[in-house]
């Protein structure tokens, strides 16, 4: 029984700071301002500006997810031939381990520099006969938001896939070759069936990545929200209309339903592949 | 020639024993900037015949293994099987089966999906392929784990399921790379053996690379032992152990003693008597005996002029050591049931039997024997 | 004559041309940022907004919520990393010792801030923040404590690969059979053994601290990322270059700790 007091501080501090913020999202939602339960939150998620909000995220993050794994997963096979120890290594992860992090407002500003109304490309491209100054293609949703979004997509995807693209051994690649198999007889027999779960589970995790991003937007996006996380900042500046208090919270809860059936799968294909891949 | 390309003849379907083809290797060398792995390396393959290549860590003995498998290039050389040069051939129109030392089955695919593999690259109809695959099962003594997965089986039977796969192909040479390095030492025995009765069956030309000398000795029709690169000898198993070519060879395989002597005429004196030399020997004068614990007899004498340190039981033989006058130490075979007749502190007789025993210069630094 | 040779150059071209081509994405938008920067007004280059930039004075003066900014940051990444340690090290390390049975769960809440994104947290964290605000006031510093949540699952991912690398068990039954007590177990046994693991741990705390908004936006306090934001609606080279820089710092970071887990080497055991 004294054994357990050791893990009391740790479960007092998560307690505190996320267990009860989340059991706050849960019930809130289904409360309405006066403290009286109710299922109006709920509903007013049905509100068209919600609607498109939640479509455009999923899309957003669908897109961007399936993009970064594909170029991510290119990238990990590209470095994994790379020496083990050696300065390529080292520098890609590094340098994807400080993009997968930094998206908001250092984000904004790199793209605003390239593609933004004074930006360099902008501006050469103007030269060219093509001016994107007009349009606002790079604070949309489907179009610059998801080029941006792949900026710390293609590095997270790095980060997660390279350990599984390392997993493969090489003896497997020359059992199948001494067996009469050619670099396409490999992929399609054995390196790609193997890879798979793990590249599913990782465009997985780059979705509710993606899903879940705030900064990036918050920072690029000055009119209007587009995508769900926008929209539930929006519930704490803005004036909130009476009985609709905590609409937030019902966005909220919905965004953690989508993320937990996802992260649920994800967790579903890394059992299985670590079967596979582990020493 | 990629596999789809070659003939899908009925060696497939039941391969009848002694189909082995003869296989050369001619002068191979392979350099890793300075490291020399293979240093004009020959050797020999009968048809049918099963070599094991013998040696330390970094003598070459793997990359022998993967030069005629295709996996490494050689920088210089000929590889040649059944009479046809395929240096140039890439690994997977070689036709050659493989084991390694360890995880090299798909982990994805069943026991009978592996051993299938290469039957279904060559593109043999399906009927075939599982009567193939009920066949090499049941070589291997697995056919009721034909639906298990890799991480099911112990690290016995998967070997066992990598040699299926290997075989299942009818290759012209079964390459082992250290097989058994990565199991248990009661399985090692169980599964050397079983190599070996089962190589003899389908009759398939067979190199076995090892670092074990029991294990070589065992199963090996020739073994050869390698050092830096090249043979040091290639020979039967009882001729590599009674009649070493080198010091190195006597040292690496089985137990042997070192002791001072002095060379006459093809024999030397030692422990008080005279001993014959086996060729390859120094000449004369001062030299180092090169001679095996069970070619010293030892017999319990109050005025003998060694005293004994320990006696061991081992099982099956018994073993002790022996300080001589001159401080040297000895090793001796003896009987396991003379063990509890010799006490720390006995003086004993110790005569070396007539075998032929090998000498090398007194002066010959550590680094000819090679100790680990 | 020469297959793998072929193979390996092969694969080195395609190698480089992949690395090539996606670094080149990816350096875009960073040489944009340093192209922005260094702009003069007549054309022409100039380095004036990055000696503005590290003239603190000039900072202290004209842009004091950057100031602010950096100065909060700093504090939030020592105050972040060090309530991680002191929570994280000792109740892993008791757990593997003592409470085994607790580790599924420990897991499971460590791992949770995966699933509840820093944007729903706030959601929820806004009542418990009055609290706080309460208590101890409404200084940025206290974002700490949501920041450690944050920082979770990835501390908890590399401090558990520490501790799985070294027998804890064995160590601590050692070092106790020896007379130690147990916090001399921890601090002088344990610790050392796990520099890698600790030092990366950090760097990751590091790194995401350094690139929060959310939560100190939604909050309205001060962070770097919040600063550096306010500053690009007034002054956008500046706070693109204040941006740029912070990034660079990160990387120096994270690509010093890489030097540190190979300077360590593997602990893996000697076979015999």
């Amino acid at each position: 029984m004294g054994a357990l007091l050791g893990v009391l501080p740790f479960l007092a501090y998560t307690t505190i700071f996320l267990m009860i913020p989340t059991l706050i999202v849960v019930v809130g939602a289904f409360v309405n301002g006066k403290g009286r339960p109710t299922l109006g939150n709920l509903s007013a998620l049905a509100q068209p500006q919600i609607v498109s909000a939640f479509m455009n995220s999923l899309l957003l993050s669908a897109v961007t997810a399936v993009l970064g794994a594909v170029f991510g997963a290119l990238l990990a096979y590209a470095v994994s031939t790379a020496r083990q120890s050696g300065p390529l290594r080292r520098m890609i992860t590094s340098v994807c381990g400080v993009l997968a992090q930094f998206g908001g407002v250092t984000l904004a500003f790199a793209f605003g520099a390239t593609v933004g109304l004074q930006g360099f490309l902008t501006l050469w491209l103007q030269k060219v006969g093509i001016n994107l100054a007009g349009s606002t293609w790079l604070y949309e949703p489907n179009k610059g938001l998801m080029l941006v979004y792949t900026y710390f997509q293609i590095p997270l995807m790095l980060i997660v896939f390279l350990p599984a693209v390392e997993g493969l051994r090489p003896q497997w690649r020359e059992a199948a070759e001494s067996l009469g198999g050619s670099t396409w007889d490999y992929w399609r027999h054995v390196g790609g069936p193997i890879l798979a779960p793990s590249f599913i589970g990782a465009m997985l995790l780059l979705f509710t990545n993606a899903f879940s991003a705030y900064a990036t937007a918050a920072a690029l996006i000055s009119q209007g929200s587009p995508i769900i996380p926008l929209q539930i900042g929006d519930t704490f500046s803005s004036e909130v209309i009476l009985g609709q208090e905590n609409v937030g919270k019902a966005m909220a809860l919905g965004m953690v339903a989508i993320v937990a059936v996802v992260m649920t799968l994800y967790v579903v294909l890394e059992r299985r592949t670590s079967r596979w891949l582990a020493r | 020639m990629s596999p789809t390309q070659m003939p899908v003849s009925d060696s497939v379907a039941g391969s009848e024993p002694g189909h082995g083809v003869a296989v050369t290797l001619f002068d191979l060398h392979r350099s890793y900037g300075p490291i020399r792995a293979l240093d004009g390396l020959t050797l020999d393959i009968a048809p049918g015949e099963f070599v094991a290549l013998l040696g330390p860590s970094g003598c070459g003995k793997t990359t022998v293994l993967r030069v005629l498998a295709g996996l490494e290039d050689a920088d210089s050389g000929r590889v040649e099987v059944g009479g046809k040069d395929i240096t140039s051939v890439p690994t997977n129109a070689r036709d050659m089966g493989m084991v390694f030392q360890a995880y090299s089955l798909f982990p994805h695919m069943t026991v009978r999906q592996n051993v299938e593999f290469g039957l279904r690259l060559r593109r043999i109809p399906s009927t075939r392929r599982s009567t193939r695959v009920s066949e090499m099962l049941d070589l291997v003594e697995l056919s009721d784990h034909a639906d298990r997965y890799a991480h099911q089986l112990s690290g016995g039977q998967q070997q066992r399921v990598a040699l299926a796969r290997a075989l299942a192909i009818a290759p012209q040479v079964l390459l082992l790379d250290e097989p058994l390095s990565a199991l248990d030492a009661k399985v090692r025995v169980q599964l050397r053996d079983e190599i070996r009765r089962i190589q003899l069956e389908v009759g398939t030309t067979t190199l076995f690379v090892t670092h074990d000398q029991e294990e070589a000795l065992a199963v090996a029709d020739r073994v050869g032992v390698m050092r830096a690169g090249n043979l040091e000898q290639l020979a039967s198993p009882h001729d590599l152990y009674a009649r070493p070519a080198t010091p190195f060879v006597a040292d690496f395989v089985g137990l042997t003693n070192r002791l001072r002597a002095t060379v006459d005429h093809e024999r030397a004196n030692l422990l008080g008597t005279s001993v014959p030399l086996l060729p390859g020997s120094v000449q004369r004068g001062a030299a180092l005996v090169l001679i095996r614990p069970e070619s010293i007899a030892v017999t319990a004498d109050p005025d003998g002029r060694a005293t004994v340190v320990t006696a061991s039981f081992l099982g099956a033989t018994g073993s002790l050591y022996a300080v001589t006058e001159s401080g040297e130490t000895v090793l001796a075979q003896i009987d396991n049931d003379a063990v509890a007749t010799f006490n720390p502190g006995d003086k004993v007789s110790l005569v070396p039997r007539p075998n032929p025993a090998l000498a090398v210069a007194a002066y010959a630094d550590a680094s000819l024997v090679a100790p680990d | 004559m020469k297959l793998r040779a072929a193979r390996r150059r092969k694969q080195t071209i395609f190698r480089r041309v992949v690395v090539g081509l996606i670094g080149l994405f990816f350096a875009l938008p960073l040489l944009a940022m340093v192209e922005f920067t260094t702009r003069a007004p007549g054309g022409g280059r100039t380095l004036q907004t990055w000696t503005t930039l590290f003239n603190l004075a000039a900072i202290d003066a004209n842009y004091p919520e950057l100031k602010t900014g950096i100065q909060a940051s700093a504090g939030l990444v020592l105050l972040t990393v060090a309530i991680m340690l002191v929570m994280l090290v000792p109740t892993m390390t008791w757990i593997r010792l003592r409470v085994p049975g607790m580790r599924r769960l420990v897991e499971f809440i460590c791992l949770l801030p995966l699933t509840i994104p820093a944007i729903v947290l706030v959601v929820g964290l806004a009542p418990v923040y009055a609290w706080v605000a309460y208590f101890l006031g409404e200084s940025s510093l206290w974002l700490a404590f949501a920041y450690v949540v944050l920082v979770l699952p990835y501390a908890y991912r590399a401090l558990d690969a520490g501790l799985s690398a070294i027998d804890v068990k064995t160590l601590a039954e050692a070092a106790r059979s020896l007379g130690a007590g147990w916090p001399t177990v921890m601090w002088r046994i344990i610790l050392p053994n796990m520099r890698t693991a600790v030092l990366s741990a950090s760097f990751l705390s590091v790194a995401l601290v350094l690139g929060e908004f959310t939560i100190a936006n939604l909050f309205s306090r001060e962070n770097l990322q919040v600063a550096i934001n306010q500053l690009g609606k007034r002054d956008d080279s500046l706070a693109t270059a204040a941006a740029l820089a912070a990034l660079i710092l990160a990387f120096i970071v994270l690509f010093a700790m890489s030097f540190v887990g190979a300077a360590r080497g593997s602990h893996r055991p000697e076979e015999n």
